[in-house]
């Protein structure tokens, strides 16, 4: 008896210890997130409260005068990331209509792990990939046929290079294509099959059912597909520091090289002495950068979660 | 008449537009292929035992160069890193699976999700703000925890998505047997889930060794062989960027078989994890 009553206070207290090592371990993971946020502003501060807002919006970034502006390491992020999603997303929809709509059966499983392999190559290698395979590309042809064929306008204008915006975009698009492709899979394979059965039985054709039944119904979770590889994109670091081109001033033409916050941090962290001005710029800039992925993964992530709340009936 | 019209056009459309989705799924698998294919054929005709067994020769352009160090380095690196990451990382999955309030669980799982959002540059940075920074050296140790940070959030939902698929009534078997809860875990759910948990773990392992950019400003580096894990560190990844962007041919060479190292590594992951999740499948 007393046995017995040892015995369960002693599982009593293993429940406890148990359970409260798995909160920590989960406090944990807010812990860090929390951390990292203040740990960048605590760093950037001098830089913020040296400049305050203006360092969002001026472009000088010299070490002598102990100046420094984010604008043209944001301007570049955002134009390399949308470039990324304008080639990405009509690709990434293609191909998850095909793996859920069209492919064969058989096909659909091999067809995915090909795709989604790409998401599991390190940044580095593709980068590499990147430098000599595809920027001698993007110069020629690429590059001489826009500037040929649309040299007129602003952004097909300047030396053709190979490394800069356009070869930039091109990268983070390939890098990208994965991950948008497998979470659109995943909404289209959740649409009922009754979607479909009444497209097809009021006489449309396999297209207008895709159109007008499937990609509605999963609207939503196509857009925070799109918004993940965004945030992907923003993030990107070394394949954009290696064909990039890392010029940092604010340029129109898609042709010119230029900088990302990601790429400027990169490359310019490790000769900077600790303390200065400039090392809290950098982090001044991780700080940009982390704010922004912050509030994309975010929207992205309530999407889905509204998106499966829907489903199960919750909404 | 105008109805046949109209058919034919919506045929068309239809064939056209499908077509395009074909083309879309074409393209990726193509640019895949091309791009592993062109690392592997590239890489393997650099690639030989000396490369691992090596260290780097000097002077530039001696025959018989290699990354041992390097490749030590990341194995230690990823090694602690995953030794860091994968305790903290299975209790947090085993608190949303079993123990976690559907409320506490979902701003976890949120968490989680944004964490595993952060740019792995942003995360080096933070590492280097809490370790290099005090300790006033770049060192293994740090990289370490940049790249467990990476880890975790892969290894907590990895784990709770793999319990969740374990029965609740293997659970309330085991709880009426009358063992405590906590047993029940380890003992019933857990090895249940096993299959899941080592698959999620290998997979955050060849995410993180792949790593580059958390590594710029931890473990930065070195020539030498490891001595200590509070001293920078030589990586595979960091050696292959630095050959990579160098004007030396034979650097050049040695970054692509490198680069061949870490593409097969991914590779035979990748295949070996579908081989496991199919067999639990069928």
């Amino acid at each position: 008896m007393a046995l017995n009553r040892r015995n369960r206070k002693a599982s009593r207290l293993g429940d406890a210890v148990f359970s409260r090592l798995s909160l920590v371990a989960s406090l944990a993971i807010i812990f860090i997130l929390v951390n990292i946020l203040v740990i960048l502003i605590m760093q950037a501060w001098p830089t913020l409260s040296e400049f305050g807002a203006s360092f969002l919006w001026t472009s000088d970034w010299n070490t002598m005068t102990d100046e420094y502006g984010a604008l043209p390491a944001i301007y570049g992020t955002v134009v390399s990331s949308l470039l990324a999603i304008l080639i990405a997303v009509p690709v990434s929809f293609g191909a998850a209509v095909f793996l859920t709509e069209i492919a064969p059966l058989w096909l659909r499983s091999t067809a995915s792990f090909i795709i989604e392999m790409l998401a599991a190559i390190p940044s580095i290698i593709i980068g590499m990939w990147g430098v000599f395979v595809l920027v001698p590309i993007v110069r020629d042809p690429i590059q001489k046929w826009l500037g040929n064929a649309f040299g007129w306008m602003p952004i097909f204008q300047g030396n053709q290079l190979g490394f800069g915006f356009l070869a930039a975009g091109i990268m983070l698009a390939l890098m990208i294509i994965p991950i948008i492709t497998s979470m659109s899979r995943d909404v289209l394979r959740a649409v009922p099959q009754s979607q479909r059965e009444a497209m097809l039985a009021l006489g449309a054709t396999r297209w207008e059912t895709i159109s007008k039944a499937v990609l509605p119904f999963g609207r939503s979770g196509l857009v925070s597909a799109v918004i993940l590889g965004l945030g992907r994109a923003l993030g990107e670091t070394m394949v954009v520091a290696m064909v990039i081109g890392n010029v940092y001033s604010i340029r129109f033409s898609l042709f010119s090289p230029g900088s990302t916050i990601p790429s400027k941090i990169a490359g310019e962290f490790g000769e900077t002495l600790p303390g200065t001005l400039q090392m809290s710029s950098l982090l001044g800039l991780a700080l940009i950068l982390f704010a922004i992925t912050l509030i994309v993964n975010i929207i992205a992530r309530l999407l889905v979660w509204r998106m499966s709340a829907v489903k199960m009936g919750r909404l | 008449m105008l109805g046949a019209l109209t058919l034919i056009i919506r045929k068309g459309f239809n064939f056209m537009m499908v077509s395009l989705c074909v083309l879309g799924a074409v393209l990726a698998m193509t640019l895949v292929c091309m791009m592993l294919g062109y690392i592997l054929v590239h890489g393997i005709t650099f690639f030989n035992l000396d490369f691992i067994t090596n260290e780097a020769a000097f002077p530039i352009g001696t025959p018989g160069g290699g990354m041992r160090n390097e490749i030590i380095g990341t194995a230690i690196i990823v090694s602690l890193g995953t030794l860091i990451a994968v305790p903290v990382g299975l209790f947090a999955g085993i608190f949303l699976s079993e123990f976690a309030s559907p409320t506490v669980a979902s701003s976890v799982r949120f968490a989680a999700d944004i964490l595993s959002g952060v740019p792995s540059i942003v995360v080096g940075i933070f590492a280097y703000a809490i370790i290099v920074r005090p300790m006033h050296s770049f060192s293994a140790i740090s990289a370490a925890v940049a790249l467990a940070i990476i880890m975790l959030p892969v290894v907590a939902r990895t784990t709770e998505e793999s319990m969740r698929l374990v029965p609740g009534s293997l659970r309330e078997a085991a709880l009426a047997l009358g063992i405590t809860r906590w047993r029940s875990v380890l003992s019933v759910v857990i090895p249940g889930a096993m299959t899941g948990i080592v698959t999620g773990v290998i997979l955050g392992m060849a995410r993180i060794a792949g790593e580059t950019a958390p590594l710029l400003f931890t473990a930065f580096g070195s020539n030498f062989s490891f001595e200590s894990l509070s001293e920078p560190i030589a990586a595979l990844p960091l050696q292959i960027y630095r050959y990579a962007m160098s004007p030396y041919q034979d650097w050049l060479q040695q970054a692509w078989a490198g680069a061949f190292l870490l593409a097969m590594m991914v590779l035979v992951v990748s295949l070996a994890v579908r081989f496991i999740s199919r067999k639990r499948g069928s």
